[in-house]
C-alpha cells in the first residue's frame, strides 16, 4: 500500500518528542552538567573533572555507594533465592484454586507503594511495641533495636525491600518454568530421577536463561533503591542506611551542588552497564540455551 | 505435597500478615493501637482514625491529585504508545530499526540519571511544583511503545489494505480498526502507568514543594513524620485508604497485570 512519507512521523511525534525532551536531553544535559560547577543561582562553571573528583573523596559518599552494593548483593541473593524456592514449589500438582491463591498472595505486595509499606514496616519494627520484637520474644529472642543500629536498620532495609519486591522474581521463575516441556521431567522419571536430581539436573540448567533474566533486572532495581531508606531510616542511624540514590537527591535538592548530583548520577550509570555487562559475559558460560 | 502447601501457606502469611496487621490496627481504637500481643480480628471496629485522617490531612485533595496524574498519566501513556506502536509496527519509514533501538535503550538509563536536568527543563518551562511537572515527563514510554508494537506486529497487514480499498483514510484505519483490536495490549499498558504512577514517590517527591500539589504517598509520609510515633491507627488508616485503588487494580485487573509485568522480557 502506498503511503505518504510524513505519515509515520506523526504517528511517533508524541513519543518522539516526548522522549527527546524528556529522555535523551536529559542524558547529554547530565553528563554536560557533570563537568560544570551549578548551584542554579550563579552561572555555571567549567571545572573538568573536579566533580567527579571531589565526589570520590566524599565519604558520605564512599559509604553510601558501599552500602548500595552490599545492600545489591545481599537482597538481590535473598530475593531470587526466595522466588526461585517458591516457584518451584507452586506447581501444576497443586489444585488449580490453591495455586492460584498461592501465586496472588506471592506477588500481592508488588503493588503495593513502597512508600506506604515503608510507613507500616516502620512500625512492625518498632523496638518497644512492634510486631516484629514480640514474635520473637515468643522464641526467647531478646528484643532487636531493629531501626535504632546500623547493623538493625540495613537488616530492617533490605527485608523490607525483598518481602515487596521478590514477587517479581517469582512472576518471572513461574513463566519459565511453564516453559519447560513436561517430557524432558517425563523421561528423566523413567531413567529414575528422583525429586531432588531433577530439580538439580533439569530443572535449574533450564531455567538459567531466566534466571539471568531476573538477575539483571533484580540488580539494576536494587542499584536505585530510595523509598525504603527514605522513609524507613533517612539514611541513618549515621550514614549507615544511606544509598547512592538517596546522596545523588541530597547532593541536588538539598545541597544544591547540581553538577556534583549529575557526577553522581553518571557514576550510578557506568557501575550499572558495568555490571550488566559483565553478567551477560558470565551468562556465556554458564546459561544453558535450549 | 503437604510439606509443600505448608512452606507456601507460611510465605503467603508472611506477605498478606503485615497487611492485614495494618488493617485491623487502622480499625483500633488510637490508644489501644500499640497493644501486644496485636489482635489481628478487630472485634469492635472503630472508624475514629479514618475520621481522623481525614481532619488532618487534605485527604480529598490528595486523592484528586494522585488520581489526576495517575489517569492522565496512564492515558496519555495508552495514546503515545498507541500510535508509535503501530508505526513502529505497521508503517514503514526510513531509520525504523535505529529509531527503535534508541527507545529500547532509553528504558535502561535510571529515572536518577536524567532527574537533575528534567527538574530544571520544568523550571524552565515554568510548571514546577504544579501537577503537569508530574504528569508531562511521564507520557512517553519506551516500555509500553515496545508493548504495543509486539501487539500491532500481531495484527494482519491486509487489514490496512482492504480499509484503504473502502476509502478510509490512514487515521481512520488506526482509530477504527487496528486500536480496537490492540485493547488487550492498551489494557496493559494502561494498568501498568496505574499501578507505577498511583505508588510513585521519587518523582513527586523532588518536582512538588507546596502540599497542595502533594500526591498521595508523599501526604502520607508528611502526616507520619508529623505525628511522630504518636497515634499511628490514624497513619496506618491512610496507608488503608491509599492502597484501596491499587487492592481493586490486582483484583481486576490480576491476569493483566502479571501479563504486563513480564512481557516483553522474554524467557
Amino acid at each position: 500500500m502506498k503511503q505518504q512519507r510524513w505519515l509515520p512521523w506523526v504517528f511517533l511525534a508524541p513519543t518522539i518528542a516526548g522522549m527527546g525532551i524528556f529522555t535523551l536531553i536529559p542524558i547529554v544535559a547530565s553528563i554536560v552538567l557533570a563537568f560544570f560547577h551549578w548551584d542554579i543561582i550563579s552561572a555555571p562553571e567549567f571545572v573538568g573533572f573536579a566533580n567527579f573528583a571531589e565526589v570520590a573523596q566524599s565519604p558520605t559518599v564512599q559509604v553510601s555507594f558501599l552500602n548500595t552494593i552490599l545492600f545489591v548483593v545481599v537482597a538481590v541473593a535473598l530475593q531470587l533465592g526466595i522466588a526461585l524456592g517458591l516457584a518451584v514449589l507452586v506447581t501444576e500438582k497443586l489444585p488449580n484454586w490453591l495455586r492460584s491463591f498461592f501465586r496472588s498472595a506471592l506477588f500481592f505486595p508488588l503493588v503495593l507503594s513502597a512508600a506506604s509499606v515503608s510507613i507500616f514496616m516502620k512500625y512492625l519494627f518498632n523496638e518497644k511495641f512492634g510486631v516484629v520484637n514480640w514474635l520473637l520474644s515468643l522464641l526467647n529472642i531478646p528484643s532487636v533495636p531493629w531501626l535504632t543500629s546500623p547493623t538493625g536498620s540495613a537488616a530492617v532495609i533490605v527485608l523490607v525491600y525483598v518481602w515487596q519486591n521478590f514477587g517479581f522474581s517469582f512472576l518471572l521463575f513461574l513463566g519459565g518454568l511453564a516453559s519447560i516441556p513436561t517430557e524432558t521431567y517425563e523421561a528423566a522419571s523413567l531413567d529414575g530421577a528422583t525429586g531432588w536430581r531433577k530439580l538439580v539436573q533439569i530443572t535449574l540448567p533450564l531455567l538459567s536463561p531466566t534466571t539471568l533474566v531476573a538477575s539483571v533486572m533484580a540488580i539494576i532495581s536494587a542499584l536505585q533503591v530510595f523509598d525504603q531508606p527514605y522513609v524507613l531510616t533517612g539514611g541513618g542511624p549515621g550514614d549507615s542506611t544511606r544509598t547512592a540514590v538517596m546522596v545523588i537527591f541530597e547532593t541536588a535538592f538539598q545541597r544544591l551542588e547540581f553538577g556534583q548530583a549529575s557526577a553522581l548520577g553518571v557514576i550510578l550509570t557506568i557501575i550499572i552497564m558495568l555490571i550488566t555487562a559483565a553478567q551477560f559475559r558470565l551468562s556465556k558460560r554458564f546459561v544453558f540455551y535450549q | 505435597m503437604t510439606g509443600r502447601i505448608v512452606i507456601l501457606a507460611i510465605a503467603a502469611v508472611f506477605t498478606i500478615g503485615p497487611v492485614l496487621w495494618t488493617l485491623s490496627t487502622s480499625l483500633r481504637l488510637p490508644s489501644e493501637s500499640f497493644n501486644l500481643p496485636p489482635s489481628f480480628i478487630p472485634w469492635n471496629p472503630d472508624f475514629t482514625s479514618y475520621a481522623q485522617v481525614f481532619k488532618q490531612l487534605n485527604m480529598g485533595l490528595l486523592v484528586l491529585n494522585s488520581a489526576l496524574v495517575t489517569g492522565l498519566v496512564a492515558l496519555g501513556q495508552m495514546a503515545s504508545a498507541a500510535l508509535a506502536g503501530y508505526a513502529f509496527a505497521q508503517l514503514e519509514f526510513k531509520g525504523k530499526s535505529a529509531l527503535f533501538s534508541v527507545i529500547l535503550a532509553t528504558m535502561m538509563v535510571p529515572l536518577q540519571v536524567t532527574i537533575v536536568p528534567v527538574f530544571l527543563l520544568i523550571r524552565g518551562m515554568g510548571i514546577s511544583d504544579t501537577l503537569l511537572a508530574l504528569i508531562i515527563p511521564a507520557i512517553p514510554t519506551a516500555f509500553g511503545t515496545f508493548l504495543m508494537r509486539q501487539y500491532f506486529l500481531g495484527l494482519p497487514p491486509d487489514l490496512a489494505e482492504a480499509a484503504a480499498i473502502d476509502g478510509a483514510t490512514p487515521w481512520r484505519t488506526f482509530r477504527s480498526v487496528y486500536a480496537p483490536l490492540a485493547m488487550p495490549g492498551l489494557a496493559i499498558v494502561g494498568i501498568l502507568a496505574f499501578n507505577y504512577h498511583w505508588n510513585e514517590f521519587f518523582r513527586p517527591l523532588i518536582m512538588t514543594i507546596s502540599e497542595q500539589n502533594f500526591t498521595l504517598p508523599l501526604g502520607l509520609v508528611s502526616l507520619q513524620g508529623n505525628m511522630g510515633t504518636g497515634s499511628i491507627s490514624v497513619v496506618l488508616a491512610g496507608v488503608i485508604l491509599s492502597m484501596i485503588p491499587a487492592f481493586v487494580v490486582f483484583i481486576f485487573g490480576q491476569r493483566t497485570l502479571r501479563a504486563g509485568l513480564t512481557s516483553g522480557i522474554g524467557k
